[in-house]
């Protein structure tokens, strides 16, 4: 039973997107319960990789290909959790920031916390500050995730933070930013509930935030 | 053969110029424009960049067409104009340098990742960069410069894309690397070594590195290209990193602190010197001052 899981969460490190379904559906044929394939087989292996990646053992190509293995494999297992079951464990909106266009950051900090079990609204780049706290509150998200990677769009994090602030919803919503630019300095400069130097790091912050350990 | 490689065979240090965005924002670029249509609404602006870098001191001169390829054109609903745009932004350059200085045609990333860890196909990434490439080559660009690139996979796509338009053309390629406690390699991964004999292969005459987080890691990089390469390099160094002071942007490397590195750069056996992101004319006056030393 346990080879099953673990050939599971080894496909899913090597990015084997062809051959994750079969397995999964392996596993569930053998007697498996939905909810150990997702913990024990898929969302061990991303977790392996996300900690390789923050090693810089492994680089975002792996993780790229690790993900698209999650996907499948999620495919097959999704119609059969249910409720408690699904395995998410929290709502992140994530974007870049209003004129800012580049977005492979973001992307990949929000394919490391789906992996790790977090339900991503994703509004893409170039987003306005309102569209952040609009979705935040309509998804029900405990936390906002900012991306930028220009200096000059920098400040847009701060009018996302301020209209939070301004709505009243600071005790429900946090704020994270990251972003070859942002600085830890720059976070605490504008009041971000916290701030993440990578990916890897960016799943642990958020965990810490949302109380999941 | 090309003016400019004859240049670098006769081992004459060139000074390329700096960070080209700031400079546009400061003349009135908006965050969020599409920075290549200028090329078409204001190419003054593009001239009034060419002349500051020229008046101190730069040998190549880049084009601003960092985004022109068609697949980025393609975000701002201006890829039916890549041969327009890519146009004017010779034209502007030549216009001001005449041959006083080389016109380095700027083709950036195409923002897209490639099949299997994207969804994109080699052959439309191929195409976008032989489009744009040609309609440099053809506007009289003298060097291409492919930079900023961390996907090898990518870069050579883009320098082949260049050498099928132009079998002499001389090409520069520069990818971006971090450091790691395990040496340098780009966010995709990739090492100097496989750098330089990937890009090589691919048809590139010269090889080196752009951007990053200051000229100390630039100097240990040019280093190590030059173990794994014979070719010519190109070192374009950000001003160090950015920080945030009282809301502002600053870079701490200075003009003279450019001044007193270039000859560790030299030393390390690069034979092309800019600058990136933070770095200004000063910085550039910095290069050259550096360079008499």
């Amino acid at each position: 039973m346990k080879d099953l899981l673990t050939n599971i969460s080894d496909s899913l490190q090597t990015g084997d997107y062809e051959d994750i379904a079969g397995l999964v559906q392996k596993a569930l044929d053998s007697g498996l319960e939905p909810k150990s394939i997702l913990n024990d087989g898929l969302l061990h292996g991303m977790s392996v990789i996300g900690k390789q990646f923050a090693n810089h053992d492994v680089f975002l190509p792996d993780v790229l290909m690790a993900a698209k293995a999650m996907h499948a494999g999620l495919d097959v297992l999704k119609p059969l959790l249910s409720g408690e079951d699904t395995g998410i464990i929290g709502t992140v909106v994530i974007g870049t920031v209003k004129g800012d266009l580049h977005d492979i950051g973001k992307n990949l900090v929000s394919i490391m916390l789906h992996g790790a079990g977090f339900e991503i609204v994703d509004l893409g780049k170039d987003v306005p500050a309102e569209t952040f706290v609009d979705a935040a509150i309509k998804h029900n998200a405990s936390i906002i995730g900012l991306s930028a990677l220009l200096t000059t769009t920098m400040p847009e994090m701060k009018k996302v933070i301020a209209m939070v602030h301004e709505r009243g919803l600071s005790d429900k919503i946090r704020v994270i930013v990251g972003g070859a630019p942002v600085s830890e300095t720059f976070a605490t400069e504008i009041g971000a509930d916290g701030y993440a130097h990578d990916a890897a790091r960016a799943v642990t912050l958020v965990k810490q935030l949302a109380e999941v350990h | 053969m090309y003016r400019f490689l004859t240049q670098l065979a006769e081992r004459r240090v060139l000074v390329a110029d700096g960070a080209m965005g700031s400079l546009l924002f400061s003349m009135g670029l908006k965050q969020g424009d599409c920075p290549e249509a200028l090329n078409l609404s204001n190419p003054e602006m593009l001239q009034r960049v060419a002349s500051l870098y020229l008046e101190a001191g730069s040998d190549i001169l880049q084009t601003n067409t960092f985004g022109g390829s068609p697949l980025k054109l393609e975000e701002y609903g201006l890829d039916n104009q890549t041969e327009t745009i890519n146009r004017a932004a010779v034209e502007a350059v030549r216009s001001v340098c005449g041959q006083r200085a080389f016109v380095s045609g700027s083709v950036g990333p195409s923002g897209r990742m490639l099949q299997p860890y994207g969804d994109t196909e080699s052959g439309v990434v191929f195409d976008s960069f032989k489009r744009q490439a040609h309609a440099l080559i053809e506007s009289g660009a003298d060097v291409i410069c492919v930079e900023t690139m961390t996907d090898i996979q990518e870069a050579c796509l883009a320098v082949q894309a260049v050498r099928s338009c132009s079998a002499d053309i001389p090409i520069m390629a520069t990818m971006t690397f971090n450091e790691t406690p395990r040496g340098f390699f780009t966010i995709m991964g990739v090492t100097i070594e496989q750098a330089c004999v990937d890009l090589k292969k691919a048809g590139a005459d010269v090889v080196g590195s752009n951007c990053g987080n200051g000229l100390k890691n630039m100097i240990l990089i040019a280093y190590e290209f030059r173990r794994f390469t014979e070719l010519p390099l190109i070192i374009q160094s950000n001003a160090g990193l950015p920080r945030t002071v009282d809301g502002k942007i600053v870079y701490d490397e200075t003009p003279e602190y450019f001044e007193k590195n270039v000859r560790a750069l030299i030393d390390a056996g690069v034979s092309i010197i800019g600058g990136c992101c933070g770095t200004t004319p000063e910085h550039v006056r910095g290069i050259g001052l550096g360079l008499k030393v």
